[in-house]
């Protein structure tokens, strides 16, 4: 997987299984999100296949979503109101009423604890607050699968608290499968079941496993750097 | 000093004042004595913070300049109170270039405090590499790289243009897949708000058309053909094309920088992973709306320039009203005032594709923004001069 002439990752099999908060963690600039990019369809491997539930990934020509997406910065359609975002894809790909689809934003917004934030504008929302609307966007479609890009990056620990709960109660209780993309040693810990670790230097994946037990058990020494955040900066002694 | 040597060799003087003037300013010391004939010590004192950062690299300059047949110079730091990260870095570049000119240069003394600082910028570490400088680019490699550029940029239109004839089908076979919403939008953007300056803009160009050529005319007793000049040269070419130089920096350049920045803020992305293509749902929405104001953006140019004209006519010619609309009418053809139209309608579906073109091209970040909007609005004015010579002369060809 790559840009162009460059690949940024070499090799990366893996499988998840459904009901399970999957984490893509390592380094900045290791591919991480390109990782994600591929897997929802929004770029081609350069080699190798990428199957969801079966069936080959999506080339996002045209069809009605089949899982849903977080981008890093939410990717709100500025222009639209929270609501109108979070109908969009219902009103394109359905053809419920008018009513219908209100009730069904307003049961989302409140899933994801912004009752009442309908009519505003993304740019009147927080960080953490439009990144709740875009999952409640993503979530509008009923999908059994979402993928999250750096959910955290950007929040206040309280609000990356937040997001990490709301995360964990979706899997809880909705049974949906995750698969997230983030470097939040926290957020890591706190929800994900099973983690890949992406290395840039290798191009390949350099650990698998249950994240706290990676980071008990791991003799990697790049594994072990990142769990302990250890670093090469010369520190204040 | 005297004004004489002021006005002889005024920006030596100003140096010698500056470094005066720096040099009471600074609150450091910096004594170099011999050790011997090719060691050399350095002692710094004082507080040394941001502020004496030009007097302190005016130091080390001159000492540079002075290490030949040196083989090392030692730094003390022991009669330093404070040092800031700036200055550490300056004496850390000292050293650096010291070594590269094969002058062992170490740094010693010091308090615990400037030992940290010393430690955190790397003063404890061998020198690092001295940053290559970067080659100048040779013609042969400039041109090289902007015909790469240009292929480049080639293959990402015609893959644009492409795509856009598969999307096309694709809304003619599931027109509801067409974003009606913005088709509307971009009519009352490009052709309701945009009115107001395309009158304004032509009235004046036919008043100044017909101002300059009314002397002229007079002198050969045909000022009534003015009419014929205003009325001929705005529907067949100036209505279209001034018009269209107006939408595109108005709005190509607003479409341009719209779909721009929904690039970088992953907003396309995003549209893609709902189910939507990003050329149905945006640019041929826009393509439309601006297609379907063209026409009556050009006859309303057409009229207030010929307007403009009259104006001119009979404030400087005595020419009145209806004998202008009578010369008018014997003038402009049908013929004109549709491939005007037609030419407006092209325009603007070039303005169109252009702009949103580069605005999905956009990379970068805001500066990709900034660069791709001004590239969409120079583009589009070439072109629309290019279709305006290939209508001319096509045109011709046909008698029209």
């Amino acid at each position: 997987m790559g840009h162009g002439k460059t690949t940024l990752l070499r090799e990366a099999s893996f499988e998840v299984e459904r009901g399970d908060i999957f984490v893509v963690l390592g380094g900045s600039g290791c591919g991480k999100s390109t990782l994600l990019r591929h897997l929802v369809g929004l770029e081609t491997p350069l080699a190798g296949e990428i199957h969801i539930a079966g069936v080959g990934a999506p080339r996002l020509e045209g069809a009605a979503p089949r899982y849903g997406v977080m981008f890093q910065s939410g990717a709100l359609f500025s222009s639209m109101t929270v609501g109108e975002n979070v109908a969009f894809a219902l009103q394109g790909w359905t053809q419920l009423p008018v009513d219908a689809v209100d009730a069904i934003v307003r049961s989302k917004l409140a899933l994801v604890g912004l009752e009442g934030a309908e009519g505003k504008l993304p740019a009147e929302l927080s960080g953490g607050m439009r990144k709740r609307a875009a999952i409640a966007r993503a979530m509008a479609f009923e999908p059994n699968l979402i993928f999250l890009d750096e959910p955290s990056a950007g929040l206040d620990p309280v609000s990356a608290v937040e997001l990490d709960e709301l995360i964990l109660a979706l899997n809880r209780n909705l049974g949906l499968t995750v698969v997230m993309v983030t470097h939040e040693l926290e957020s890591i810990f706190k929800v994900g079941k099973h983690c890949i670790m992406l290395d840039r230097e290798s191009r390949s994946i350099i650990a698998r496993g249950n994240p706290s037990q990676l980071r008990r058990e791991s003799h990697d020494p790049r594994v072990r750097r990142f769990f302990n955040r250890e670093t090469s900066v010369p520190q204040w002694q | 000093m005297t004004d004489g040597e002021v006005l002889d060799r005024p920006s030596v003087v100003f140096d010698e004042r500056l470094s005066l003037v720096v040099g009471m300013l600074q609150r450091f010391t910096w004594r170099q004595a011999a050790v011997d004939d090719s060691n050399s010590r350095i002692e710094l004192g004082g507080s040394i913070t941001i502020d004496d950062a030009a007097a302190l690299w005016k130091r080390i300059s001159e000492t540079r300049a002075q290490v030949e047949g040196l083989r090392r110079v030692e730094l003390e730091l022991g009669q330093i109170q404070m040092i800031d990260g700036a200055c550490m870095a300056l004496l850390v570049q000292f050293r650096t270039d010291l070594r590269a000119r094969k002058v062992e240069c170490e740094f010693s003394g010091g308090s615990e405090e400037v030992r940290r600082i010393v430690h955190l910028y790397g003063g404890r570490k061998k020198g690092r590499q001295t940053r290559p400088r970067r080659r100048p680019v040779s013609a042969i490699e400039q041109v090289g790289a902007a015909t790469l550029a240009v292929f480049g940029e080639a293959k990402q239109i015609l893959d644009f243009m492409g795509r856009l004839v598969a999307s096309t089908w694709h809304v003619l076979r599931h027109p509801k897949s067409l974003n009606l919403r913005d088709v509307g939008l971009t009519m009352e953007r490009a052709g309701a708000d945009a009115a107001p300056i395309v009158l304004l803009i032509n009235f004046l160009i036919g008043f100044v058309m017909a101002y300059q050529s009314a002397a002229q005319l007079k002198q050969f007793g045909a000022s009534i053909y003015v009419a014929d000049l205003v009325g001929v040269s705005m529907t067949r070419e100036l209505g279209p094309l001034m018009m269209a130089i107006i939408i595109c920096g108005r709005t190509g350049a607003a479409f341009a920088a719209e779909l721009g920045t929904m690039k970088v803020s992953e907003e396309v992305d995003a549209l893609r992973t709902l189910g939507f293509l990003p050329l149905p749902f945006l640019v041929i929405p826009r393509m439309l709306g601006l297609i379907l104001v063209a026409p009556l953006l050009v006859l309303m140019a057409d009229a207030v320039g010929i307007l403009g004209g009259a104006l001119v006519a009979s404030l400087t010619l005595d020419i009145t009203a209806t004998s202008f609309l009578i010369q008018l009418q014997s003038a402009v053809k049908a013929s004109d005032i549709l491939s005007g139209m037609i030419k407006g309608v092209v325009f603007c579906a070039a303005i169109a594709l252009i702009s949103c073109q580069q605005g999905l091209a956009t990379s970068g970040g805001a500066e990709g923004v900034g660069r791709r909007t001004t590239s969409a609005v120079v583009s589009i004015l070439f072109t629309l001069i290019l279709l305006d010579a290939l209508f001319t002369v096509f045109l011709a060809m046909f008698g029209i």
